[in-house]
């Protein structure tokens, strides 16, 4: 909605009879061309075309699956650990092998699945697509985002293969446990880990660069900033979060590095390791806990934002009905994204920084619960009164907004800080970012596949198997999560390899355990099926209509399903309103696309936009 | 409808495990009772908050169901309505922070008469230190650490003689007295947690740390390492016991100053030496 927002803009109705005969320059008007149209690379063999791809749709797609691959890894992982935590008595895993598995799930998880996912992989598909341009801005930069992310990510497998496995020193790699004896792979496991970051680090900047750019300069004449799609608003945003906050994991990574190899003191005070004094002198552990959260809990919000942005136009979509108070949700979006820079101690508050930080750090936590909130209260109310199709993307974003809900609730136990005192390094903090920014994203993930599956392939995945698999996702990770905050208040501490039979702990605690772990094992499972969906439907799939779900966006409207290289043929399109017209009065369809000018729907009371 | 459906017995059933769930805290045994109440406090206020918004969203899905022949309402914006809900959101959220922050102020502001205990953490296991009759605990260097002197203590420092070492991982604290945890690691970061007592707090090698509470009943404790501090993490644990004031007195009796116990060292080293000799 733009500023002219109270003004309603009615065609007459005495244009009607003419109107499909002469167009009519004065409400067709778009602003003219601001740049000549961008000169594109073209590819002239197999490897420049599949392998070495410069075409953004392309890359966001290898993006994707070299996310999931590692992703899976991780799952795997998540199944070992659980495994050890519900049936110690089996001892197929020592303490070592157990911690190594717990950093390298949170690792994966949160930075390789994640992050490349949303952005590198939705990010370079989308954006190109939903503002109308022919590719990114720069799409050999663009090509070598891709590899460094490839690079990062063998380096990572490769530290399972070097002496001493790879790093144990939980996801948080805090110093000094991290490069001292007494943690897993604290010699060359956690040398590649910080590597790999550091190659995953730059690999980002090259992309995030290019979706920045491209979002603020390459966007179709007519589509102004507040017609953009909230997906493309959300990561936007994350974009700029990512440029800001990973510098500050970088500086982190090379300082730690440097402690371990050439015995600087970044982060090492005066220490005894094992019995022997080492010869580090005058670091600080708390200085690495800041760079690394002030990276870290912006990270969050970079999952976090591109999920909010995509699930926001998945029920809009759905339920056929014109997403509530886009300005208050661009804005929140903006306003969480500013906010989380001044959060990031929250994660600290009982790590021996100076506790006066507690009051602030607890008042602006809190305070970002408010725009929080109104994103959930206008996906709801987008819902009220829609037309709500139970398609496979709305299960999903229904699914999202109860363990969004839920998780962002525990978020406000977490994050005021007395609340925080006995439920820290307890299983409740375990359960609640899982169900936060685990379970809550990837919900939005399956949904936004199940929705742009037929924009990629031409063919629609298989309806019934994504229903199995919603159903079991769905109440198998809430059954997972739900019970498990309330071992956090039993006081079950995390990263436990095993918890006996503390004298606190009632056993059925320990029962309790072996169920979340049959949970995790079945739901776990389930994904296989939607492997097999994703991969079989692309050759046996129904064929697709062009634009399937009927949306407005830009992405559904190039001139060939799916997309060919330079997305648009010979015009670029011209966009005339925002991509949330639906249901508008007076319109034969129920939606109106972004590029349909205002003289071929006259008769519809379409508010300015 | 099944899907609405599903929404609302989550809904329900999360209530009901909430209310019925076997697995709660254990009663508390300091005086952070009231950590327990702003718990309590959260669980009213997001409680109702979730109930309410899933109740919303199974409703919405069960009446608002696709229909070819309906359309969807056409209402981009209700800026009052948006307005009501970003203020009664404020006012929620600043009713739980506020009592929050009253019991933060009090965790982090220790009263005078606290009496002192070091806990000393290494890799991977308790030991601890009691300021003695003069209620100082004595200054400590890392790089004084060694057998004959475990703690590190600095010589010089009178303060620290009378200083009682307790190398076991077995501390007795007196009921009802305030008690200052000042913590210290000589290795990696350790975290000092006792779920009963709530409190809770990182230590950091380089600094001295702390939090306080007073014990308010007696009893045998597990203490638990609560940050992750390598291989050895899940089996850091130690006990600590809660006496009334007769059984401390008797346990405090029999722990040895630090004077007596560089005395017991020189005895030993000197016994060597004859032995040498001979």
């Amino acid at each position: 909605m733009s500023d002219e927002y109270e003004h309603k803009l009615e065609a007459k109705s005495d244009y009607a009879g003419d109107a499909s005969s002469v167009s009519s320059p004065d409400i067709d008007s778009v602003p003219d061309a601001e740049l000549p149209d961008q000169e594109l690379y073209h590819s002239h063999s197999w490897w420049t075309t599949y392998v070495f791809s410069q075409d953004a749709k392309y890359i966001g797609i290898q993006y994707a699956l070299t996310a999931v691959g590692t992703g899976l890894l991780g799952l795997v992982l998540s199944w070992l650990m659980r495994i050890q935590l519900a049936f110690p008595g089996l001892g197929w895993l020592d303490p070592g092998a157990y911690y190594q598995f717990v950093t390298m799930h949170g690792m994966i998880m949160v930075v390789y699945l994640l992050t490349a996912l949303f952005l590198g992989g939705f990010g370079n598909l989308l954006i190109p697509l939903m503002c109308g341009a022919r590719d990114m801005a720069f799409p050999y930069v663009n090509m070598l985002s891709y590899w460094a992310f490839v690079v990062a990510v063998l380096v990572l497998l490769a530290s399972f293969f070097v002496p001493g496995g790879p790093t144990g020193a939980g996801w948080t790699l805090y110093p000094p446990q991290a490069i001292t004896a007494g943690t897993p792979g604290s010699d060359m496991g956690i040398i590649l880990m910080l590597i790999s970051l550091i190659l995953f680090v730059a690999g980002f900047t090259m992309g995030g660069l290019n979706y920045i750019i491209t979002v603020l300069q390459l966007r179709a004449r007519g589509m102004t900033l507040m017609r953009l799609p909230l997906t493309i608003w959300g990561i936007f945003t994350a974009t700029v979060l990512a440029m800001f906050a990973f510098p500050a994991l970088l500086v982190g990574c090379l300082m730690m590095t440097l402690d371990s190899l050439l015995g600087t003191s970044f982060f090492m005070p005066a220490m005894v390791s094992l019995g022997e004094t080492l010869t580090h002198e005058g670091g600080s552990p708390i200085l690495f806990q800041h760079l690394f959260w002030f990276f870290g809990h912006p990270e969050v919000y970079i999952v976090a934002l591109p999920a909010f942005g995509i699930v926001s136009d998945l029920l809009s979509v759905h339920s056929r009905k014109t997403i509530f108070g886009y300005r208050m949700m661009v804005w929140a979006i903006v306003g969480i994204g500013a906010l989380s820079f001044f959060v990031w101690a929250h994660h600290m508050y009982v790590s021996g920084m100076n506790p006066w930080f507690g009051f602030f750090f607890a008042t602006t936590t809190l305070i970002i619960a408010v725009p929080t909130a109104i994103k959930v209260y206008n996906w709801i109310l987008t819902l009220w009164r829609g037309n709500i199709q139970l398609s496979l993307p709305m299960l999903f974003s229904l699914g999202f907004i109860v363990t969004f809900l839920n998780g962002g609730l525990t978020g406000l136990f977490l994050g005021n800080v007395t609340v925080d005192v006995p439920l820290s390094d307890t299983y409740f903090v375990v359960a609640h970012f899982h169900m936060v920014m685990g379970i809550a994203p990837i919900l939005v993930i399956f949904g936004a596949i199940y929705h742009w599956y037929p924009l990629i392939t031409g063919r629609m995945m298989d309806e019934t198997l994504g229903k199995i698999h919603f159903w079991i996702t769905f109440i198998g990770s809430y059954a997972i999560y739900f019970p498990m905050h309330y071992q956090g208040f039993v006081g079950v501490p995390r990263r436990y390899f095993e918890i006996y039979d503390s004298p606190y702990i009632d056993t059925s605690t320990l029962l309790l355990n072996k169920f979340i772990t049959i949970a995790v094992l079945i739901v776990g499972a389930a994904q296989l099926l939607f492997l097999y969906n994703l991969i079989t439907s692309a050759r046996l799939g129904k064929k697709s209509e062009k634009n399937p779900w009927k949306a407005n966006s830009l992405e559904w409207q190039t001139p060939q399903m799916p997309p060919e290289h330079g997305n648009w043929g010979k015009e670029l399109p011209k966009v005339y309103r925002w991509p949330y017209d639906f249901s508008v009065p007076g319109a034969k369809e129920d939606y109106i696309p972004q590029n349909q000018p205002p003289s071929e729907i006259v008769g519809a009371k379409v508010e300015k936009t | 409808m099944i899907v609405a459906l599903s929404i609302f017995l989550i809904t329900v059933g999360s209530i009901a495990f909430h209310f019925w769930s076997p697995w709660w805290w254990t009663e508390v045994a300091s005086n952070w009772g009231n950590m327990d109440d702003t718990i309590i406090l959260t669980f009213w206020i997001t409680g109702f908050v979730f109930v309410a918004i899933c109740f919303f969203v199974a409703y919405c899905v069960w009446k608002f169901s696709y229909n070819k022949d309906r359309r969807a309402e056409y209402k981009p914006e209700d800026k009052k309505l948006e307005s009501r809900l970003t203020w009664a959101t404020a006012i929620g959220v600043a009713a739980l922070l506020a009592p929050g922050l009253v019991v933060w102020n009090q965790y982090v502001t220790v009263p005078d008469n606290a009496y002192k205990v070091e806990v000393f953490a290494y890799q991977w296991g308790w030991k601890y230190r009691l300021p003695g009759d003069d209620g100082i605990l004595g200054k400590t260097d890392i790089k004084y650490i060694n057998d004959d002197n475990p703690f590190g203590l600095i010589i010089e420092d009178t303060n620290g003689k009378d200083d009682l070492l307790v190398d076991a991982q077995e501390l007795h604290l007196l009921i009802d007295r305030p008690v200052k945890f000042e913590l210290r690691t000589i290795d990696v970061l350790h975290n000092f947690y006792v779920p009963q007592f709530r409190g809770k707090m990182d230590m950091v090698p380089g600094i001295v740390t702390y939090y306080w509470l007073t014990p308010t009943r007696t009893g045998d404790f597990e203490v638990l390492c609560a940050e992750y501090c390598g291989s050895g993490h899940y089996a850091m644990r130690g006990r600590v016991i809660v006496d009334e004031e007769q059984d401390y007195k008797k346990w405090e009796a029999k722990q040895i100053t630090f004077e007596k116990m560089l005395a017991k060292n020189q005895k030993n080293d000197n016994l060597q030496l004859v032995k040498k000799d001979k």
